[in-house]
């Protein structure tokens, strides 16, 4: 089975789960990554070095700002031209719109986040998650290449091996097509590079995360401004646990809605769903919307003042308290006992 | 400006969703507006609020989705459509891609068609893409904002890398995000013009299509694994004492 591996990244920055997509493509025969942009050397080594069979880069200025439209045409060229079985994507805001359309070009479907691969025959079926994970499908596509976007972390990552780069594939080079309807006028970073996706370790902070009267705001605040210079404190506790352990700082949306941090930290079905190792909740009540979000994470703390609490009923561990006295306390005790 | 808003009804977010004999079941929950679908509708209203002209309401779904409709009408938009046809059982995106595309060109003259991100049920996010590619007009993806000047548009564009403006030519597909602000509710008013309102049916012949032949389909419904374990609560005397115990049990799920 020959399948093409969509690497996809952001300015040169790689989406890991493009990696694990190589491991998942290995293991049913020829993995060929595709890396389509600008300034692409370091992206095409490490595609070899984890274990692609074959790259072909489109290397083109008119890639340079990825935009859905000539990246799907030049994906479905490359796919009418050496026909893959199938085409694997990491899922991310840019291959949602380049599967779905480059799927519409080649009359063939799109299988997303699918959690595991596995054969019926020559059938290729997918389990996917479907009701915000709540009930899972198997699914086929009778299309040609089919095609299936892969979340983070599902998939085992291959280990890379420096010093493969072109000794053991082939590079080849393909032309781009040029179809842009989109101009991309500007950008700004996130203050904060957040990966959700991709993080080991979530610590998150809710509405609980404002909740510390005893901590008096500068004078000058409205009732407002208090608030969101509490929850800075608060959080400014969350991201020392998170740091610790190499983890990334998530929030409910009542955190996002009330300003204490951004709309890219948010956890849930309106925001990222995440299945990190240990996921650590602070002062998050547990409703559906968010537990949805993370109740595939393998070890799930939770730390709420309410003993009835919902998020209690999702985790492993939980702890009844004050996050403004137990966060800080967890971060010193790991930090002893981790030898940091 | 006239914009159309796609949107789907499923079952509420709070529903206990199950599979059961090889179906989906959610008890007695009630079906709403898909939720994403509320910030494209959001994003409509505030586009018809700031330019004039008109916001149409468009699904594909039983005749039991004229709620969601209507929900959409009541929040102030002008007209709703329909599109229902016993031929659509088994819509993959790609096919409701097609039908959205087919009706978006019967209803005519749009300048912009707005989606939600995802649905709640299939949860895929691919049939705003894919209906921007069978139209032929370009896509807008994740706009948290949106303003037009003439015949373009510009949206700043919410990815996990931070923000981008991306400007396209009018007719363009964009979907919407959260950052575009709150829903607004239904009004006492809106829900008075909204039972008023007729919402004509459309059949696939209607919008002058065939029904799609799925290539996308399910096999199998599970539900997940339950989870096996009950919560273990860490309790001491002091926080430093709960911090610790609590540091030992993490230590020993060997996941750091
Ligand atoms: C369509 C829709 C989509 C949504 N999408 C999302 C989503 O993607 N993500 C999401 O998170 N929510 C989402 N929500 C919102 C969701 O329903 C909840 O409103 C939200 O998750 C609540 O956030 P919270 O737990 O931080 O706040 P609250 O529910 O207010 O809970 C705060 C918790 O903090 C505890 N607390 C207070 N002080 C302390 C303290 N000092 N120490 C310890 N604990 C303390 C309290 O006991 C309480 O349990 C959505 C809702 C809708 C309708
Ligand atoms: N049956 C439908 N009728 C109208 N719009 C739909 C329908 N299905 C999906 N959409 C739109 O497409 C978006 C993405 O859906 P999906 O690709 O299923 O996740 C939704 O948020 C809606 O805006």
């Amino acid at each position: 089975m020959k399948t093409f591996v969509y690497i996809d990244h952001f300015k040169g920055e790689v989406q890991p789960a493009s990696w694990e997509a190589i491991g998942v493509a290995k293991s049913f025969g020829t993995a060929v990554a595709l890396v389509f942009g600008t300034d692409l050397d370091e992206i095409t080594k490490a595609a070899f070095e984890y274990g692609a069979d074959e790259v072909i880069v489109v290397d083109d200025s008119a890639l340079t700002d990825y935009r859905a439209e000539p990246y799907a045409s030049t994906l479905s060229a490359l796919a009418s031209s050496s026909s893959p079985d199938l085409i694997l994507f990491p899922t991310t805001a840019r291959t949602r719109e380049l599967a779905a359309m480059s799927a519409v070009d080649l009359n063939t479907g799109v299988l997303t986040d699918v959690a595991k691969f596995e054969m019926n025959g020559e059938q290729l079926v997918a389990t996917r998650p479907i009701y915000e994970g709540k009930v899972l499908e198997k699914t086929v596509c009778s299309g040609k290449p089919v095609m299936a976007t892969i979340p983070g972390r599902a998939f085992p990552k291959p280990e890379r091996v420096a010093g493969t780069a072109s000794a053991a594939g082939t590079l080849t080079k393909a032309a781009a097509k040029t179809d842009a309807l989109t101009t991309v006028q500007g950008y700004s970073a996130s203050e904060s590079a957040v990966n959700l996706g991709d993080a080991g370790v979530i610590v998150s902070g809710g509405r609980g995360v404002s909740n510390n009267p005893s901590l008096t705001p500068p004078a000058g605040m409205d009732e407002k401004q208090a608030e969101v210079w509490r929850a800075q404190q608060g959080f400014a506790l969350i991201t020392d646990l998170a740091a610790l352990l190499g983890g990334a700082v998530g929030a409910s949306r009542a955190a996002v809605d009330g300003g204490y941090v951004t709309y890219a930290h948010q956890v849930g079905q309106t925001g990222k769903v995440v299945a990190p190792d240990l996921y650590i909740a602070c002062g998050i009540s547990g409703a559906i919307q968010h537990l949805v979000g993370m109740r595939n994470s393998k070890v799930i703390v939770a730390i709420n003042k309410d003993a009835d609490a919902p998020v209690f009923k999702q985790a492993r561990y939980g702890v009844v308290g004050d996050l403004f006295q137990i966060v800080p306390a967890l971060t010193e005790a790991l930090r002893k006992k981790l030898g940091k | 400006m006239k914009i159309i808003a796609c949107i789907k009804q499923v079952p509420d977010s709070e529903a206990k969703v199950k599979a059961e004999d090889g179906k989906v079941t959610w008890g007695d929950a009630p079906l709403v507006i898909n939720p994403f679908d509320e910030y494209a509708v959001e994003g409509a209203l505030q586009q018809e609020e700031a330019l004039g002209g008109t916001v149409t309401v468009l699904c594909i779904g039983p005749e039991s989705a004229r709620d969601a409709l209507k929900h959409a009408l009541a929040m102030g938009a002008d007209d709703a459509v329909l599109v229902s046809d016993a031929a659509l059982t088994e819509l993959d995106t790609v096919g409701a891609a097609r039908v959205l595309a087919a009706a978006v060109n019967k209803i005519g003259g749009a300048d912009m068609v707005l989606f939600g991100r995802q649905t709640l049920d299939n949860g895929s996010g691919l049939t705003p893409a894919q209906t921007a590619r069978v139209l032929g007009w370009p896509m807008l993806g994740l706009a948290g904002q949106i303003k037009v000047d003439g015949g373009s548009v510009t949206v700043e564009r919410v990815i996990e890398e931070g923000r981008q403006t991306v400007n396209a030519k009018l007719p363009a597909v964009l979907s919407v995000v959260q950052s575009i602000g709150e829903p607004r509710y239904p009004s006492f008013m809106g829900i008075r013009k909204a039972s008023k309102t007729t919402i004509p049916v459309w059949s696939l012949a209607d919008v002058n299509t065939a029904a799609p032949a799925p290539i996308v389909s399910r096999v199998e419904l599970m539900n997940p694994p339950t989870q096996e374990k009950e919560v273990e609560m860490i309790t001491g005397e002091s926080p430093g004492e709960i911090a610790d115990k609590l540091a030992d049990k993490i230590l020993a799920e060997k996941v750091l």
